[in-house]
């Protein structure tokens, strides 16, 4: 995976969390929406390991995961304006997304609750000896559930070919990870102790993100079993929305700009012109594209039709109607 | 073996589900079976008996305590092409699993857009007798009946314990599949062939112009003896085995109901809020005027399964309760006797062969 690739990976992630953000006071995409802007290194260096057989799922801050996994984005962002035309039909929303094509097996919204189901995803590819991989993201409020350590166990104890993918981003909405957690331990710790090979890193490198992730790929595909990565990372903006929230009293301005500092694109970025990999032309023509294809997937979502009210009642079951 | 003789091939309901199973899992190797104590020497009450000698322990498999995750893992191994059974020894035990029964198995399908599915049978034992008390007890089949999404199966007979089982391993959506433990035991003609009964078709069990008893599960047994008293006394019971209750047959229900003009619904549920609630609305909104007489519901009193048998007897309707329902909906008053249990016989285990402990 070349550097090139791992940055507009990011550039992508960032570019479209921005466009959402901006149109999301219009008011026309009416569901939730939990923005990764900040936390794009997770999503672009890890699924960058994956192959287009492997597995992913995620939770309900998923756009990054989707998108680094290769699912459609006018699909995601019709979804999100509720269309027809959405990866979900209009019935999911932004914190439903999947993509079949791109093996984004589903994301859902309960905290933790994709982890187990990620986990049968694997038991099951081991059950028809196929060569996938299946990686599951989730936050560290995940890691304080119940189902958090039953999946774990049952992944460790079956040796599955699975990623987990923790996103320390040290907030679970307004509660700060001291309330929730005691100081002298850590998530990557927990994991360990479970019986999983557990490593801790600054999920804003996302060289650093893409190595090991690419390392415990290959370990699974070998059969030799889980691994369990505790990123540290930061998001920018609210937990649930599009604007910036730091002065209302739950963190501080301050901390916030420590770690936009550490923007993982920044760093990107100044790694590849400084180290001559890049230049700043070459640069800001992949903006270009971005922006481009970003701009007509808007429009396609925006300019998609609703889906009728009758197809309200359809898919309950599969199948024969209920 | 000679037509005639399988013809009247007898197996017990235990015998039967296993086996569905078996059959199920030799022909399509998609299908595998897991829970706590599957390979277990008792084999969840006999019903996976030499499976996992069978089909090994990839197939059939032991699970660690953890209902809610592995209910997750039968979910996303369904995702991927796999068919796994999931058994819970109690429906008790599955409350643990249910956020990913109701927020994630029943929803995928639509909250996606129809675009996945999940074909997961989750086996459960509704408990009863011999002191299992209130967390060992429950018949929630309500709970599930309330959610789109879900199939609810509860088969009464052994015959229908086979087909309904191959039917709910076959279908394409999470299937709730509900043992009542008292089933276990009772033998009935059951083919060797394989077979299905579908979904969604209630079974009129015996034939009557008086009164409709709608019944579920275990309760069948009890509505078939009070069907016998009744028609020794002059009434004709219609008797109608829901053994689905999602997708429901209101149509047969409705069709026994403008026949006869009464109902009973004898359920192994609570009254309160539960599937006879939801029978008499159906009969009350499409029958109304096809009503004689108020319809009557017989099932649990609004409180927990007590342990003591003392407490527990008195806990349980049965057949004389359904029996003097009917006789009241005439005006009648039931015999003294009607309430009298035979001397040696304990109400608090299936018949004299069960002798505890579980």
């Amino acid at each position: 995976m070349t550097d090139l690739k791992l940055y507009r990976a990011m550039l992508h992630i960032r570019l479209v969390e921005e466009s959402i953000a901006a149109h999301y006071p219009e008011q026309e995409m009416r569901c939730p929406v939990h923005l990764c802007i900040g936390q794009e290194a997770v999503s672009a260096g890890a699924c960058a390991a994956l192959g287009p057989k492997d597995y992913a799922m995620s939770g309900h801050r998923s756009h990054g995961h989707y998108l680094a996994k290769g699912g459609d984005l006018k699909a995601m962002l019709a979804e999100i304006y509720g269309k027809a035309t959405g990866c979900a039909g209009g019935k999911g929303g932004s914190m439903h997304l999947i993509d079949l094509n791109a093996g984004f097996l589903g994301a859902t919204p309960i905290v933790g609750s994709t982890i187990p189901i990620a986990v049968g995803a694997a038991f099951g590819s081991m059950m028809k000896n196929e060569d996938r991989v299946t990686m599951v993201f989730f936050g560290d409020g995940a890691a304080e559930t119940g189902v958090f350590y039953e999946s774990l166990n049952f992944a460790a104890v079956k040796k599955l070919p699975i990623i987990f993918v923790c996103e320390n981003n040290f907030y679970s909405v307004y509660s700060p990870l001291e309330v929730r957690q005691p100081q002298d331990r850590s998530i990557a710790g927990m994991a360990r102790a479970i019986g999983i090979e557990s490593i801790e890193g600054d999920g804003n490198d996302v060289e650093l993100v893409h190595r090991v992730s690419a390392e415990a790929v290959k370990k699974a595909r070998a059969g030799f079993g889980p691994t369990f990565f505790e990123f540290t990372t930061y998001r920018w903006r609210e937990h649930c929305g599009s604007e910036y929230d730091n002065h209302i009293g739950y963190r501080t301005e301050a901390e916030y700009l420590a770690w936009k500092a550490q923007c993982p694109i920044a760093r990107m970025e100044a790694r590849m012109l400084g180290s001559g990999k890049a230049s700043q032309t070459a640069l800001d023509e992949i903006r270009a594209e971005l922006d481009k294809e970003i701009k007509a997937a808007m429009l396609f979502a925006r300019q998609s039709p609703f889906p009728n009210a009758k197809t309200m009642s359809a898919d309950i079951v599969a199948g024969q109607p209920a | 073996m000679n037509q005639a003789a399988t013809m009247t091939r007898q197996l017990k309901f235990f015998e039967a589900i296993r086996e569905a199973q078996d059959q199920c899992m030799a022909k399509d190797p998609s299908v595998y079976l897991m829970g706590l104590g599957v390979p277990d020497p008792k084999g969840i009450f006999g019903t996976t008996l030499g499976l996992q000698e069978k089909y090994g322990p990839g197939r059939v498999l032991d699970i660690p305590l953890s209902e809610n995750a592995l209910t997750g893992v039968a979910t996303g191994s369904a995702l991927v092409g796999m068919r796994p059974i999931l058994t819970h020894q109690r429906l008790d035990f599955a409350l643990v699993a249910m956020e990913q029964m109701v927020n994630q198995a029943a929803k995928w399908h639509y909250m996606f857009g129809g675009r996945a599915r999940v074909p997961i049978v989750i086996r459960m034992v509704i408990g009863r007798g011999w002191g299992q008390g209130p967390q060992h007890s429950q018949s929630l089949h309500a709970w599930f009946a309330h959610i789109p999404g879900l199939r609810v199966v509860m088969p009464a007979t052994p015959y229908d314990a086979k087909g309904l089982l191959i039917s709910s391993i076959e279908d394409d959506n999470p299937v709730i599949f509900l043992e009542h433990r008292w089933l276990h035991g009772i033998s009935d003609h059951v083919p060797e062939d394989v077979y299905r009964v579908p979904l969604g078709k209630a079974r009129v069990a015996r034939q009557g112009t008086d009164v409709t008893i709608v019944a579920t599960s275990y309760m069948l047994l009890e509505a078939l003896r009070a069907a016998q008293t009744l028609s020794e006394q002059g009434l004709q019971a219609e008797v109608i085995d829901l053994r689905c209750l999602r997708p429901l047959d209101d149509a047969t229900i409705l069709e026994s109901v403008r026949k006869t003009g009464r109902i009973v619904v004898a359920d192994t549920g609570g009254k309160a809020f539960g599937i006879s609630a939801e029978i008499v609305a159906l009969v009350s909104e499409k029958a109304f005027s096809d009503l004689k007489a108020a319809p009557e519901r017989i099932a649990l009193p609004d409180f927990p399964a007590p342990t003591s048998p003392a407490l527990s007897d008195e806990y349980y309707p049965r057949a004389a309760h359904i029996t003097a329902a009917v006789l009241g909906m005439f005006g009648r008053q039931p015999e003294s006797s009607l309430f009298d249990v035979p001397k040696g016989t304990r109400l608090d285990q299936p018949d004299s062969s069960f002798t505890g402990p579980f």
